[in-house]
């Protein structure tokens, strides 16, 4: 079963509280990333992984007249981000739940865990085998 | 001396297994021998189409396995040398390749034996499905991963991982005693059902360049068919995955979307392959031990033997459903045998059999009992309680095309009573 953990970052001062960091804690933080999205590998549970440019390039897009796209946005009130995603192959739900814990807990300012929320959902798949 | 033969890839599938079972055999490393057998078949997937198939295809591959397994060795003792100075004897052993004969005779026994350590209880179901692909049927790691809708590199760690735990768990290469060969053969027959149903579930998705599984699953069911033809759950799985297969092309739509059994267009079921398997399944209820493959071979028969839905011999399904739940302690069945039982003696008599199911945690909550009942309501006149099933049914469940299905049936109830969202 596959799954797409979405991780929801907190706003900063700026689009990305990030960048307000020391540099020791945002290797630290690029660090753990890289790690966990190696372990996830290794485990041969990744199926994909991306990272989301800020919201504050992000536009919300409707079709128009003639179907042209038109933009609104970006909006700066929200105070949580969607900042990336990963897609698991796991066996049970527990197992996304426990890799989802992992990601919450990246590192910080001064190492803290950011104890950021992850939404976890499962990716609609194939139709299951009909009975006989 | 080679001849251009068509069809190198499934040359290459029949032959994988023994040119295995035979090197592992003489190396006694699994693991090792997996990797130089996978070299040598991607080897020849380049070389035959060009060059020919050779005379004797199968000695071809087990001497290109071989030779890999002698140069990784050579390099391992280049590198221990220059640590230590202390030189083995270890590659000498294997500078001697002899003629392939009298190893690869044992095939027979080989292709069992793989399947009992690639399919191993000690595996995860995900881990032992992509080793049995691999090492039994033949697939390339990238066939696999193309199956599984997974990256390359994800599926190569899966099979890595999988061949260490059995490395870890201490599993010899040699066929286990009569005691445990019962059980491992039932671990076997599981993992094929489920590369039936990984096959049989996506062939409504996007199919380009894929492996056919459930195809990969029927022809190593036969292949054990073959050696262990009098074992009655075998034939009987091979049965229920024909039966199934019958109905392929009359499951699904033109865009992929479900087609219940009852409105599908039976013309298009496949009569040769029903015919085979109603064969089997009478052939192994007559015969042996009565098991769980049979009883669901058994049901799809009487199906597949039906000319129109209303034909269908319903009671002979339920009695079939009834013997099932007592053999196997599983919900699933209990849900099947409520829709036998409320199409023989009507919905109240289901649903009543339905109510037993909301205290097991197994099932309770499951998208499937909710979209029974709200069936066994429809069919009741009960329009309301029926919506709200379709609805709960379509929110739970996790795959797309069984969501539209009910979403459906939902939106036609809906429609038919006047009553909005």
């Amino acid at each position: 079963m596959k799954y797409m953990l979405m991780m929801h970052a907190p706003a900063g001062t700026g689009d990305y509280q990030i960048s307000d960091w020391t540099p020791e804690d945002f290797k630290a933080h690029m660090d753990f990333m890289h790690r966990f999205n190696k372990e996830l590998t290794t485990a041969g549970e990744w199926v994909d992984g991306q990272g989301l440019t800020p919201p504050g390039q992000a536009k919300l897009v409707r079709a128009g007249r003639n179907g042209a796209p038109v933009t609104d946005g970006p909006f700066a009130e929200a105070k949580e981000f969607l900042a990336g995603y990963w897609i698991v192959e796991v066996d049970r739900p527990e197992r996304a739940y426990e890799l989802a814990a992992k990601a919450s807990a990246a590192p910080g300012p001064g190492g803290a865990p950011l104890n950021m929320p992850i939404e976890v959902r499962q990716v609609m798949s194939a139709p299951p085998t009909v009975e006989a | 001396m080679t001849t251009p033969v068509p069809g190198v890839g499934h040359l290459l599938r029949e032959l994988a297994p023994q040119v295995l079972g035979a090197v592992a055999r003489r190396h006694g490393d699994f693991a090792a021998a997996e990797d130089a057998v996978q070299e040598a078949l991607i080897a020849a997937a380049e070389r035959w189409p060009v060059d020919g198939v050779p005379a004797n295809p199968r000695g071809w591959l087990y001497h290109v396995a071989l030779r890999r397994i002698t140069d990784h060795l050579r390099s391992e003792m280049a590198r221990r040398r220059r640590e230590d100075a202390v030189a083995g004897e270890l590659w000498a052993e294997w500078a001697f390749v002899p003629p392939p004969d009298a190893e690869l005779d044992a095939e027979r026994d080989d292709t069992l034996t793989l399947l009992f350590m690639c399919c191993h209880p000690s595996l995860t179901p995900p881990s032992a499905i992509a080793l049995t692909l691999r090492a039994v049927g033949g697939l390339t790691t990238a066939e696999i991963a193309s199956a599984f809708f997974v990256p390359e590199a994800t599926m190569a760690q899966r099979i890595s991982r999988a061949k260490q735990s059995i490395k870890a768990s201490g599993v010899p290469f040699s066929m286990p005693r009569d005691a445990e060969r019962a059980a491992l053969l039932g671990a076997v027959l599981h993992v094929l059902y489920l590369i039936f149903n990984e096959g049989y579930a996506s062939s409504a998705g996007p199919a380009l360049h894929r492996p056919d599984l459930s195809n990969e699953a029927i022809r190593l069911t036969r292949a054990i068919h073959a050696l262990l033809p009098n074992d009655s759950e075998v034939a009987g799985l091979l049965a229920l995955m024909l039966l199934t297969d019958a109905r392929r092309a009359a499951r699904t739509g033109p865009s992929g979307e479900l087609i219940p059994l009852d409105e599908q267009d039976r013309a298009l079921w496949d009569r040769g392959l029903i015919a085979e398997g109603v064969a089997l399944v009478s052939a192994a209820l007559r015969g042996g031990a009565v098991g769980p493959y049979q009883l669901q071979a058994a049901v799809a028969a009487v199906h597949d033997e039906a000319p129109r839905a209303a034909d269908t011999d319903w009671a002979q399904i339920l009695a079939l459903y009834s013997v099932l739940e007592r053999m196997s302690d599983n919900p699933m069945v209990t849900l099947n045998r409520a829709v036998a039982a409320a199409m023989v003696h009507g919905p109240a008599a289901g649903l009543e059999m339905l109510a037993t199911l909301d205290e097991d945690a197994r099932v309770a909550g499951h998208h499937r009992l909710d979209a029974v009942r709200a069936h066994l309501y429809e069919m009741a006149g009960d329009d309301e309680r029926a919506l709200a099933h379709y609805r709960a049914a379509a929110e739970r469940t996790a795959s797309a095309p069984e969501r539209d299905y009910l979403v459906q049936k939902a939106a036609r109830l809906a429609a038919r009573r006047g009553v909005g969202a």
